[in-house]
Order: structure tokens, then C-alpha cells, then sequence
């Protein structure tokens, strides 16, 4: 699997998830550059995580603006998957690869925590290695990570199945556990082609055992197996 | 004769003229501006009284503390810098070196909590990455005032809000820290900030200037007018307009730090940096003349060169300013091209501002006019050094815990404690801290000492913690002084780790008052003690005076900022004991000290009596055996006895793993239940051994001359000290987590 990383003024979790993916897929991605003028021919590319810009005017809008993003919406719009991770998910609801917005944690505070997340659906790139209805246990990272959609968004969403995790407690209640305020407990969205991923917790924070557990190992395993 | 020598500098358009006032206005005293007289050999311009007033702070100049300072041991033979650089640097092995310090942002963080506490974190972030080092975990050391007091939740808000912003932003976890509240900072919060870098032992970067004519640099920020006089403003006592110094506080911009640091680490992959210097406090002014005196050269700024945020600004500003996110720089000649594409890249500003010359002098112009020409070498070494008049604290007469009454209910007063401002979790705010960011915490927050994998090291990790215990430094500051010493080291070991080297935040109150530089002196000693027995030298540290308000003082509280490491990460252990069957091992000698106790002061409302003693000897004998048995894998789980003494231990490392565990106090105990079960003997820890090697566990203690009492085991939901008490660890969590968010909760 070849892939891309990109990084903004201001990303910061781009060696987490590059790490993540080489534990996976045994090969390292490319490290990209927003600046950089053209972006390799490559199998996934990931939003990370972080604060590019410095969250300024509003988290994910200045990145969402630079001329690397219009190449990887037009790219994602061939099919090339995406996987964007908190800032990366702010940044793909911005330029509208996902639907949905990321306001403000409800508690107006920065979370970093171990969440519970039940994976709502299996039939994707990205989550064919959990099973519909599993609890993984992830950390989130974030101040601004709100989910919202309105009525008709959201009834498209669940309807197609494109909500890929909510927050639940330990038991898999997607009524509770919900760190941020998000609507329905919505943690992650696909595309309505679910071949891009956008979500707020940082499942490359949880790849190894002995730093935050492996559940969210299996998500980069998935790719790797997929995209060969 | 040069021409700074026939032409005396000009002044500024409205310049006044050097007054007794002006001269008080900028914290120098008729004595010091005496000297500064002498050193010019004629009146100064207000430029130059505005450099003397910065170098000579108390900040700057460690002038009421230098002769304390040079008792404290520095070297080991794994210490590549000790102090006196911008951070200190020790050898952990597979060509890697540590680089850590801790400083004080306590009087800024007190007038604007928020910024105040973020350009701590951003201060210390660039003393760190400036000697060439990946910062890799950040801690911090935290006391407020009385939680009734007003001013207390909205402090501790915005500090914890304002470490969060800028260490989250810059992608560095925050790791390990402490917090406590007692009246004694009602007036003056501490916010002690401490940041761990890795960098190549071979590559490290020091701020000593070198070869006559080559360029210097600025990089980062735009200077502006924030923070003039953030220096001499942390070296008075807070009157009653303290909220006026507002503008003095800076304001920070963690987005800019994050590109300066991914700027300075890529131009530092190349050969083009001769030396660099972050401009912390006293901005341009104390980078300069550290740069320049380290190196033994003049040096030649074109103040008018440097990037400014705003128009209008004159040369007096712009060396006094402590605008946050710049950094000085001597560049090798011709390198200046390729630095600049660098920091373009991170669109930072970038400019030549001066050249080093062979004069000695610091020659300051502004459109070609000099407006300050003053000898370095003076400034620096004929800068004033006190030996301040001190009286000693004597040791409190010894209370017999047989005087000290039980609690009338022994669950009540756990419940009590574990609830308590001190005691209680500090989930509330290590939450709002990326504590998981890098991805190498393998030890979060909530126990005895972080711990963090070393990337691509090996698989070897760096255990980190800080301490210090107020009460017992009051009480007797020798004493104080090497518990917090032993304390630091005592929670490396708990981990696993060995520990290596530590960093210094000496806060205290007047030093100008005997009774308080007897704190110092006393503190001093007792880490200098123990430092040396230990092997634990001094690499960093930070000296913060003058934490005072309307003639009240802190506790003394000098913060030990330990670092420690270990070979295998996949050894360490935490104090979470997870399982059922594990035996509970109690290792150190248990008297039921209750002087200065948690045990006294929150539940018999007394704060007296002499703090327990350390013997560092059993310290370390003790310290080293749990080290053994924790690498060699007999021990599932460990935590050190402070504060609260066995029974907080016992239901800390029972809440944090969710498992029961039960006790009985033996019978040849030797003092009452509640001293035994709160008091606060030093060099103590309990242990969770794997039951198939407990009894060679014992054995190997007693053949080590070690104490090592049989206490118990896990299994069940409850904290259960036969006979005396029983409490669900639902309960024990329920209580314990419940009083800070309650506590924040509130709108004031």
C-alpha cells in the first residue's frame, strides 16, 4: 500500500499515524508537504491530526483552502480513499468530502481520553476487520470535535450506512460515553461512496500494546490488506 | 581609540534624564546603579539603564541566590551539561542524550492566568529545542491558593486551560505534574513548567558565540511591545496594583513555536548554526549577552533590523521586549541563504541583525546612530552577587504519635483524605492535556512517575516526575530539601527506572528577609545531601524570588524535576494493581510519622511538628532493591508512600487498578493503627509480587538487609484493613474523582 501523509504548518500527529501505517502495511508513507507542487500517485491519502494553521479563523478552514486539498478532493473524488483524522476530519468536513461540522466540545474543554467506540459498520475499506456492532477502546484528542449534521443529513447518513463509529460506554450504549457533545454520538463518517473515512479519535494512538492498546490496529490492517 | 570611545551614543528624541526615580523604577538600587556608573564611566542612556536593569534582575542574575546554587552537586559521569546553558544534558545511552529543565512562570501566570501559564510551557519548549533536542514530554508543577479563596478556580482554570493550549498545539504530551492548594499561595500561584527533549549526543547546540564577523541572526516572531520588563517584574513582591502589570505579561502563539521548532530542527541537520539562543526573559538583551560573553566577543546590532510587529518602536523596547517565539542565532559565514529558505518555508521571519566583533562590547544601533555602547564582560561578571544575611529554621520538637488521636472512624477519614483538594484525582485537568500524542506514553499521568518510550531508542524509555512537599520544606528546610530530592527519585525507581539527573524550581519568598533566605540556604543543603548520596545531580534548574504579596510569603517550595531511564520499556510497571493473588509486600521501615502529616493537617486540623526524617542511606539501599525486583520482573505493581502515608498508597494503587486489596496490620506494628496506616515514613514503597516468587521476593530483601513486611494481597472490590476499616473501590473512585469537577463546576 502506498500512501500519503500531509503535512500543514501545524500538523503534529503525522509521525503517529505514519507509524501506525508502516506497523500495518510495512512500508512507510510519503511524507507530503502542503507546499510541495504535486502529490505522489499513491493508494490512501491521510489528513493528520494537529492544529495546522494554529486552528486560526476556525479549525480545518485555512488548510481547507490550500491548493494541496483541491488535488486531493478532486483525487478522492476518482475513488482514491482518505482517511482523515481529527484536524484531518475537520479539514474534509470543511471542503465538504465528508458531510457534517466539528464545532466546539460541548464542555468548551480540550479532551484527551480513552473513549469507547462502537464500530457501526464492517462493509467498508477501512473497517472490514471489526465486526458490525464490536467496542473498540481509543483515545480522542481534541477541543473542537462536536459532531453536527441536520435532520436530513443525519437521516441520509444512518439510512446508507455511512455512520462508521458512535461513542458508547463499555457495554456498547450509544446513549453514553460521549466525550464532545456530538450529535447521535456520531465519532466518524464515510463518504456516501465510504471511500473516505473521517473521524475524530486517533485509532493510530492505539496500534501498539503497551502505548494505548491495539484496537485500533486492525483499521490500518484493513487497509493495507485492501489496498495492495 | 574606537569611534564608540570618542563619540558617547546618542540619545533618543525625549529622552529624560537619568533620575534616582528612574533609576528605582528599574528595580537597580543606589549601590548597583553605583556600579553600573563606574562600569560605563559615564551617565547611561536609558538603552543601556534598560539593559543593567534586566541583567542585573534577580531573574537574570540569580544575584540573592548564586552563592546556594554552587553548593549543589552537578556532575556525574553521564552529565554532558550541567547549569548554566539552556538546559541541562545527560548521556542515556545508544549515542542519545536527555535535554531537560523546569522553570517558573509564577508571577505572570498569577495577573493573566491563561498566557501567563502558556508562554511558561513556550519558554521552556525553546530552552529545550534550542540545544537541538526533539522535546518529548512536557510536566508541570502546580500550586494554588486555599480553594475558598476567590481568586483560586478561576487560576486554576486558565493555567490548566493555558498549558493545554500551547503544549496541545505544539504536539508535545504532557505526561506527569502535581497540584496542591494551601493558603500560602493565595496571593501568588506557582506554575513550574518542565520539558524533556531528545537530540543526538554528538549534536547539541550551545549558545557560545564564535568567529569574529559572522552573521547574526533573528528568527521567529516579530518583536513587539509585550512583556517589557517581564523580568525585573518577576523579581519585586506583588503589591496591590499588581493587576496594573498586565501589559507585562506576554502573550504566546504555540502555532509559531510549533513552525520554529520544525525550522530550527531542519536548519540543525545542517553544519550552519555556530551557536543559537532563545530570547526567554530579557528577550534581545540577555540572548545577546549570554551569546556574545560565552564566547568572549563584542557583537554589533542594527536594532532597526529587527522585524516588528508594530510601528513606532525605539531601541529601549526593542531590547527590553519579551515577545515569546524568537530565537538568536550566529550563523557560519555565507550560511545565511540557506537558513533563510528554511525559515521562509516555515514563513517565520528572518534577519541578518548584527555581526560579531572582537571589541567586547555590545555596540547597539538604530539607522546607523550607536544609541548604547556598554563592555559584556562587566555586565556579567561585576553583576551583583549577595550573600544575603539568613537565619536557620530549627527542627520542630518530635510529636508522639500516641498523642495524636485515631479518627473517630477510620473509612470516613480515608474517604475523607482520598477526597481532599490535595488528594483527590487530577483527571480534571491532565484530561484537558494530549497526554497520548507521539504515541510513546506507556505511563499516563495519576501515578508515581511517567513514562515515555525514547524514539528510535532502542526500546529504552525515560521515566519522568516532580516534587517537592511544601509543608515539611517549611517546617524544617533541610530536611524539606532532601525529601523532595529523595521523593523525585524514590518515584523514578517506583517505575523501574534508574534515576539519572534532575532539574531545580527553587520558589520562594523575599530573600531579603533572613527568615526566608534561611529557607533557601536550608533547602539547598538538604538537596545538596541528597543529591550527592543518591547520584542525582542538579543539570537545570530556575530560580523564582520574591513570591510575595503585601509582605506574605509562599511556602518554600523547591520542585525537583527527576529524570530517569530504562533499558526495556516493556518493563515498567505502574501502581495499578489489576489482578486478584498478587501479594502485597510493604518495603522501608514504618515509625507512624505523623509530624507534618496529610493525617494531621486534614483530619486534626494541626500543622505541626518536625517532617519525617530521611536517611538517604536507606533510601537508596531500599530504592535499589524495589529497582531489582522490578526489572527483573517479580513485581506486578508498585507505588511509593507519601503523602497520606500506606493507607492513601494502598487505595491509590486499588482505584487505579479496579481491584480490591487486603491488609492486616501486623501485630508487631511498634505504633498506633493510624500512625501506621497514615503516617509518612520516608523511603517506603509498597509492592504487588507475583505470589509464585513472593517468598523468594522476601528472601532477597532480607539478604539486602531491606524491610520488607508481608501486608496482604489483592482480589475482591473492596480496600479492606482487617479489623479497621473496608471501603468498596467504587466508593474509594466515586469520592476520589468527584471534588475537583465539582470544584471547577461552579461559575465564580
Amino acid at each position: 500500500m502506498k500512501s500519503a501523509v500531509l503535512v500543514f504548518p501545524g500538523t503534529n500527529r503525522e509521525t503517529d499515524i505514519a507509524g501506525a501505517i508502516e506497523r500495518s502495511a510495512g512500508i512507510k508513507p510519503h511524507m507530503v508537504w502542503h507546499g510541495d507542487s504535486d502529490l505522489p500517485k499513491v493508494d490512501l491519502i491521510v489528513v493528520a491530526g494537529g492544529f495546522s494553521y494554529g486552528d486560526y479563523l476556525r479549525c480545518g478552514a485555512m488548510a481547507a483552502h490550500s491548493p494541496i486539498m483541491r488535488e486531493v478532493k478532486a483525487r478522492a473524488e476518482k475513488g482514491v480513499p482518505v482517511l482523515a483524522v481529527c484536524n484531518g476530519f475537520q479539514i474534509a468536513a470543511e471542503i465538504g468530502l465528508v458531510p457534517g461540522v466539528l464545532m466546539r466540545n460541548a464542555h468548551l474543554q480540550f479532551v484527551c481520553s480513552d473513549v469507547n467506540l462502537k464500530v457501526e459498520s464492517s462493509q467498508s475499506l477501512f473497517t472490514h476487520r471489526y465486526q458490525a456492532g464490536q467496542v473498540i477502546r481509543v483515545p480522542v484528542a481534541h477541543a473542537e470535535g462536536n459532531y453536527f449534521a441536520d435532520d436530513d443529513t443525519l437521516k441520509r447518513l444512518e439510512d446508507r450506512g455511512q455512520v462508521a463509529f458512535r461513542y458508547c460506554d463499555s457495554t456498547g450504549d450509544v446513549t453514553a460515553g460521549n466525550p464532545n457533545g456530538s450529535i447521535r454520538n456520531i465519532a466518524g463518517v464515510f463518504n456516501d461512496t465510504k471511500t473516505v473515512l473521517g473521524m475524530m479519535p486517533h485509532p493510530e494512538n492505539a496500534t501498539e500494546a503497551l502505548f494505548g492498546g491495539t484496537d485500533g490496529k486492525p483499521l490500518f490492517d484493513a487497509l493495507a490488506a485492501a489496498l495492495v | 581609540m574606537t569611534t564608540w570611545e570618542q563619540n558617547p551614543p546618542v540619545k533618543l528624541p525625549n529622552e529624560p534624564a537619568i533620575t534616582p526615580q528612574i533609576v528605582a523604577e528599574h528595580g537597580l538600587s543606589p549601590d548597583e546603579y553605583q556600579r553600573v556608573l563606574k562600569i560605563m564611566g559615564r551617565e547611561p542612556t536609558m538603552v543601556e539603564l534598560g539593559v543593567f536593569s534586566a541583567m542585573w534582575s534577580e531573574h537574570c542574575s540569580y544575584k540573592s541566590s548564586k552563592v546556594w546554587l554552587k553548593k549543589l552537586p552537578t556532575e556525574a559521569p553521564w552529565v554532558i551539561q550541567g547549569p548554566g546553558e539552556n538546559a541541562g544534558v545527560i548521556d542515556i545511552g545508544d549515542g542519545q542524550a536527555a535535554i531537560f529543565k523546569m522553570e517558573s512562570h509564577n508571577h505572570p501566570s498569577y495577573i493573566e492566568p491563561y498566557q501567563g501559564a502558556a508562554t511558561g510551557v513556550g519558554g521552556i519548549l525553546r530552552d529545550v529545542f534550542t540545544m537541538g533536542a526533539r522535546p518529548i514530554a512536557n510536566v508541570n508543577a502546580l500550586r494554588f491558593g486555599d480553594p475558598e479563596h476567590p481568586k483560586t478556580r478561576h487560576l486554576v482554570g486558565g493555567v490548566v486551560a493555558g498549558i493545554g493550549g500551547y503544549g496541545n498545539c505544539m504536539g508535545i504530551p504532557t505526561v506527569a505534574g502535581e497540584t496542591s492548594f494551601h493558603r500560602a499561595y493565595n496571593e501568588n500561584c506557582l506554575v513550574n513548567a518542565m520539558t524533556v527533549g531528545i537530540a543526538r549526543a554528538d549534536r547539541i547546540f550551545y549558545a557560545a558565540a564564535a568567529g569574529l564577523g559572522n552573521p547574526v541572526v533573528y528568527v521567529g516572531s516579530k518583536t513587539g511591545r509585550d512583556g517589557i520588563h517581564g523580568a525585573t517584574m518577576a523579581s519585586a513582591e506583588f503589591t496591590e496594583d499588581s493587576e496594573s502589570k498586565r501589559p507585562t505579561v506576554q502573550v504566546g502563539d504555540p502555532f509559531v513555536e510549533k513552525l520554529l521548532l520544525e525550522a530550527c530542527l531542519e536548519l540543525m541537520e545542517t553544519d550552519a548554526i555556530v551557536a543559537i539562543q532563545d530570547m526567554g526573559a530579557a528577550g534581545l538583551t540577555s540572548s545577546s549577552f549570554e551569546m556574545a560573553d560565552k564566547g568572549g566577543l563584542g557583537l554589533e546590532i542594527a536594532l532597526d533590523k529587527v522585524p516588528m510587529r508594530e510601528t513606532g518602536m525605539n531601541p529601549y523596547e526593542l531590547m527590553l521586549s519579551e515577545s515569546q517565539e524568537r530565537m538568536l542565532m550566529v550563523l557560519k559565514p555565507g550560511r545565511e541563504d540557506e537558513a533563510r529558505r528554511i525559515f521562509e518555508k516555515w514563513e517565520l521571519d528572518f534577519a541578518v541583525i548584527g555581526r560579531l566583533t572582537d571589541t567586547r562590547r555590545m555596540v547597539l544601533r538604530w539607522y546607523g546612530d550607536v544609541v548604547a555602547s556598554i563592555p559584556i564582560p562587566p555586565v556579567v561578571t561585576e553583576a551583583p552577587v549577595y550573600e544575603r544575611p539568613w537565619t536557620a529554621t530549627p527542627l520542630p520538637p518530635a510529636l508522639d504519635a500516641a498523642t495524636i488521636a485515631p479518627p473517630k472512624d477510620y473509612a470516613d477519614a480515608l474517604l475523607q483524605l482520598v477526597g481532599s483538594p490535595d488528594q483527590c484525582s487530577k483527571a480534571w485537568i491532565w484530561r484537558q492535556y494530549d497526554h497520548l500524542i507521539m504515541g510513546n506514553t506507556a505511563i499516563r499521568p495519576g501515578g508515581d512517575a511517567a513514562v515515555v518510550r525514547v524514539p528510535d531508542g532502542n526500546g529504552k524509555a525515560l521515566a519522568i516526575t516532580s516534587d517537592c512537599t511544601p509543608r515539611y520544606c517549611q517546617a524544617h528546610p533541610e530536611t524539606g530539601g532532601r525529601q523532595a530530592v529523595a521523593e523525585a527519585w524514590r518515584n523514578l525507581t517506583a517505575v523501574g527506572a534508574t534515576p539519572l539527573a534532575c532539574t531545580d524550581n527553587m520558589n520562594f519568598g523575599n530573600p531579603q528577609k533572613p527568615e526566608i533566605m534561611g529557607q533557601f540556604a536550608g533547602c539547598t543543603m538538604g538537596m545538596a545531601e541528597a543529591c550527592t548520596t543518591l547520584a542525582f545531580p542538579i543539570v537545570s534548574g530556575n530560580v523564582s524570588l520574591y513570591n510575595e504579596t503585601q509582605g506574605r510569603g509562599i511556602l518554600p517550595t523547591p520542585v525537583i524535576g527527576g529524570v530517569g531511564v530504562m533499558k526495556d520499556v516493556t518493563r515498567c510497571v505502574d501502581i495499578a494493581t489489576r489482578e486478584a493473588g498478587l501479594v502485597l509486600v510493604l518495603i522501608g521501615e514504618t515509625r507512624g510519622h505523623l509530624g507534618q502529616s496529610i493525617y494531621l493537617r486534614d483530619i486534626q486540623g494541626r500543622e505541626d511538628g518536625p517532617p519525617p526524617p530521611v536517611d538517604l542511606t536507606v533510601e537508596k539501599r531500599n530504592g535499589d532493591f524495589v529497582r531489582s525486583q522490578i526489572q527483573a520482573g517479580h513485581v506486578a505493581a508498585c507505588h511509593d508512600l507519601s503523602d497520606g502515608g500506606l493507607a492513601i498508597a494502598l487505595a491509590e494503587m486499588a482505584m487505579a487498578g479496579g481491584t480490591g486489596l487486603t491488609i492486616a496490620i501486623p501485630e508487631d506494628a511498634g505504633c498506633p493503627v493510624h500512625a501506621y496506616l497514615f503516617g509518612e515514613d520516608q523511603g517506603r514503597y509498597v509492592m504487588a509480587v507475583r505470589p509464585a516468587v513472593a517468598d523468594a521476593v522476601l528472601a532477597s530483601a532480607a539478604a539486602a538487609k531491606v524491610p520488607a513486611t508481608r501486608l496482604g494481597s489483592s482480589g475482591g472490590a473492596a480496600l479492606t484493613v482487617e479489623g479497621v476499616l473496608a471501603i468498596s473501590v467504587a466508593d474509594l473512585r466515586r469520592t476520589h474523582e468527584a471534588w475537583l469537577p465539582a470544584y471547577m463546576e461552579v461559575r465564580s
